[in-house]
């Protein structure tokens, strides 16, 4: 390859999406029972755009009380009404919602980038249509469950409780919300405390879907209001995405209760690229796996794999790459990498990448202008990385990767699944044969193989291990939110 | 044991001792202890291995090394394996028959045990090859990718054996975890012991590879704590738990996002493709389909 020298007569002019038709009101209330209600303990937390700091609204901060109200509201229409109500209503309920959604997609998606910091690119062409898609893909499920579990007498759980991080914050309520409405349950959702925004948009357009009251409410608040939740104890069911630890947590305090638990946590996937792999589409994978969402993804592919007699191709290839994704504003449909989510997710990146140059590891960070204003991480890449050291055993959550060689398939393998984590794992290769031995042998939820970060309602996702247990999307998904006899 | 003033025309009878069965060997407790079993007569059968944290952390190591050779048999040749398990169960009637009855059973009672365990290794027998097919899909998603999920064992199984029957609550623990490719370590009954460790020379004898069931017996109190928070046991069945265990289990079952099952003797229904799907993970796999005519690379 000819030397990269940077060519600025060749940058892109800025292209802007605009927020105009957005509006973002002062101050957001509790959804519950159907209304929008102030919060019992009188207070409010700001949520911020993260690429300027600026202030976007206040938040209301739920407590004990008001997520006690919440879950009698959510009790009150699963008995009064969302139980008796015919399979095939709820589904058209349902259905309603997903058909408002895409009426709404953009909105959604400007105000999910503007809260999230995400690229507009990837709010409008992945995270609203696909939640979008997942109301869609559920709401049929709702009369045809007896024909997905045979012999199994499929009924509701009752009042789910549902906790979702700040990396997909529309998409994770539509994974949670969707599923539990088609199996007949009701839902107190709680959203994370930096993206509360569009989940409150949600609400508004559920409330426009003329869903009875109390079947769907969102409560708003950190973790002591998702604590509130849990411990509540006329919730059936608590479903949560996001840390290990928070999961782990969540697990004792359901110890010995008859509350049922799905967990969706963590991972540190392999992305695993063989000599004989299509090596500049694996490269486009390798970005896509760790710089999509700018890393913040639990599946994301975070620890490079390379067959040894390609990795200076690669190093060389994925740099010269890196250095041309655009980071930045992420209102701008040019932009690559957005920005990072909080300032406190900032300072665990930051963390880390010192902890990577004190162990002695090259690190590379592509060279790239990031503004002056707002929460920004560098595409970054550690090489000849060690199995043991922290940046390749803990999860970090953003744009960093590292990377390490191999010779063998049993050494790769070995590797990849050392590791407490299950949620994914790439393979690149050419060969079919080597496909499906990887495949077969990684331990892992999702097997990306010649792709990765995929995501579709039709097809389950969740971990191995620590990375959680139960699956959400497809068939598998639904079981979550059901009794099943036998 | 009955046999134990029995004389044969030669001589006195030869007993048996009863053993723990780890990596297909029969060691006794490295710990040494034992606790007596005896029968309504106050008679004692057997001097049973009261087993330590060290037995079971020797099991689990025996579990994990042959869980990659289970899991990679073919679903047929482990069906042919269990099925074995019931012939060689079936030859044996009158020695678990008359286990059961030192140990309380009325003879019926015994005799219709016997038969149903060798029912339930004949059903899961033949659900080895079938519940893949049973619970997998073919995901239609949107995007040009070839889509499906299958289970797969979730790797080494503990199990806590109902301590309400000798021999079926004991064959319920682990053969649906060895169906699906995992590997077990069952602690036996506790009252009930002797059927577990005969059971266990059945299991030596019927083609199982060495290592993919070990049984333990001893004292489910003592050895909670460890079943529940062993960092390389991936799931952990109880049988017939108490309140206060169920408490113990599931929070130190956290450390490791261990898949703890709790199932009642009463109510859990015994011959279902369920049990063995409560120790299996769902894994989704994804490829690009090359697509001439749809909407693009799937890349």
């Amino acid at each position: 390859m000819a030397k990269t020298t940077k060519n600025t007569s060749w940058d892109l002019s800025p292209a802007p999406e605009s927020t105009g038709h957005v509006t973002i009101d002062k101050r957001y209330d509790l959804f519950i029972d159907g209304k929008f209600v102030p919060p019992a303990t009188k207070k409010y937390f700001k949520t911020i755009n993260p690429a300027t700091e600026e202030t976007l609204s206040e938040i209301a901060l739920a407590g004990e009380k008001d997520v006690d109200k919440a879950v009698k509201a959510a009790r009150k229409a699963y008995d009064t009404t969302w139980s008796k109500i015919s399979a095939a209503e709820r589904g058209k309920y349902i259905y309603r919602i997903a058909r408002l959604l895409q009426e709404r997609a953009r909105e959604f998606a400007v105000i999910e980038s503007l809260d999230g910091g995400k690229p507009i690119r990837e709010s409008r062409d992945v995270d609203v249509p696909l939640a979008a898609a997942h109301f869609f893909y559920h709401a049929g499920w709702a009369d045809k469950l007896d024909y997905a579990f045979a012999n199994s007498s499929p009924t509701s759980i009752g009042v789910v409780g549902q906790i979702i991080p700040w990396n997909f914050p529309l998409l994770m309520a539509a994974w949670k919300i969707a599923p539990a409405l088609a199996c007949g349950n009701t839902v107190v959702l709680k959203p994370a405390e930096t993206t509360s925004l569009t989940a409150l948009k949600l609400a508004e357009l559920i409330r426009d879907a003329g869903l009875p009251d109390g079947v769907v409410n969102i409560v708003t608040g950190a973790g002591d209001t998702g604590k509130a939740l849990v411990n509540h104890p006329d919730v059936n069911k608590i479903a949560f995405t996001g840390s290990t630890d928070v999961g782990k947590m969540i697990r004792r305090s359901l110890a010995g209760t008859s509350t049922r638990l799905t967990l969706e946590l963590g991972g540190k996937a392999a992305n695993i690229v063989f000599e004989d792999a299509a090596i500049d589409q694996a490269v486009e994978g390798i970005v896509n796996g760790i710089y999509f969402n700018q890393g913040h993804v639990c599946c994301a592919g975070s620890r490079l794999f390379v067959e040894e007699s390609v990795a200076d191709e690669v190093i060389r290839k994925l740099k010269h790459r890196m250095n041309n994704l655009i980071v930045g504003d992420p209102m701008d449909k040019n932009t690559d990498v957005g920005a990072i989510n909080s300032k406190d997710q900032l300072l665990t990146i930051e963390k880390y990448l010192k902890a990577g140059e004190k162990d002695g590891y090259e690190m590379f960070q592509s060279q790239v202008a990031v503004p002056k204003k707002g929460y920004w991480c560098r595409p970054t890449l550690f090489t000849n990385v060690s199995q043991s050291s922290i940046i390749s055993k803990e999860e970090i959550f953003g744009p960093v990767l590292a990377m390490q060689t191999f010779r063998t398939i049993d050494e790769v393998i070995d590797k990849a699944n050392n590791t407490p984590y299950g949620l994914s794992a790439g393979v690149w290769t050419d060969k079919g044969s080597k496909i499906f031995n990887l495949t077969t042998r990684l331990k892992a939820g999702v097997v990306w193989a010649n792709t990765f970060n995929k995501f579709d309602p039709t097809s389950p996702f969740g971990g191995y291990k620590e990375s959680g247990f139960g699956r959400e999307g497809g068939v598998h998904g639904l079981s979550a939110y059901l009794n099943l006899q036998g | 044991m009955a046999n134990k003033k029995t004389t044969s025309p030669e001589g006195i009878a030869v007993m048996k001792t009863y053993k723990l069965f780890i990596g297909g060997a029969f060691p006794r407790t490295e710990s040494g202890r034992f606790y007596p079993i005896r029968n309504g007569s106050d008679e004692l059968i057997a001097n049973v291995c009261l087993s330590s944290r060290k037995d079971f952390r020797n099991a689990v190591v025996a579990a994990r090394k042959a869980q990659a050779g289970w899991e990679a048999k073919s679903a047929y040749n482990r069906s042919q394996i269990i099925y074995r398990i019931a012939e060689m169960l079936q030859q044996r009637e009158e020695l678990f028959v008359k286990e059961m009855k030192d140990l309380g059973y009325t003879d019926i009672n015994a005799k219709e045990e016997f038969s149903a365990s060798v029912d339930y290794l004949v059903h899961f027998a033949g659900w080895c090859d079938k519940y893949v097919q049973v619970f997998s899909s073919v995901n239609p998603v949107a995007s040009s990718h070839f889509n499906f999920s299958v289970p797969e064992p979730m790797g080494v199984v503990a199990a806590f054996a109902s301590n309400k029957t000798a021999l079926l609550g004991f064959l319920e623990s682990f053969v649906p975890a060895i169906c699906g490719g995992n590997t077990a370590i069952v602690l036996a009954s506790e009252d009930l012991p002797t059927c577990a460790i005969s059971m266990a020379e059945v299991l030596a004898t019927s083609d199982v590879p060495g290592g993919t069931v070990n049984v333990l017996t001893g004292n489910r109190k003592e050895l909670m704590s460890h079943f529940s928070s062993h960092m390389d046991v991936n799931g952990f069945v109880i049988w017939d738990a108490e309140t206060a265990a169920s408490i113990e289990i599931g929070e130190s079952a956290s450390e490791n996002v261990k898949r703890v099952k709790f199932y009642e003797s009463e109510d859990s229904a015994v011959l279902s493709p369920h049990r063995i799907m409560d120790l299996q993970e769902i894994k989704t796999t994804w490829h690009p389909i090359e697509s001439i005519s749809g909407s693009g690379s799937g890349y």
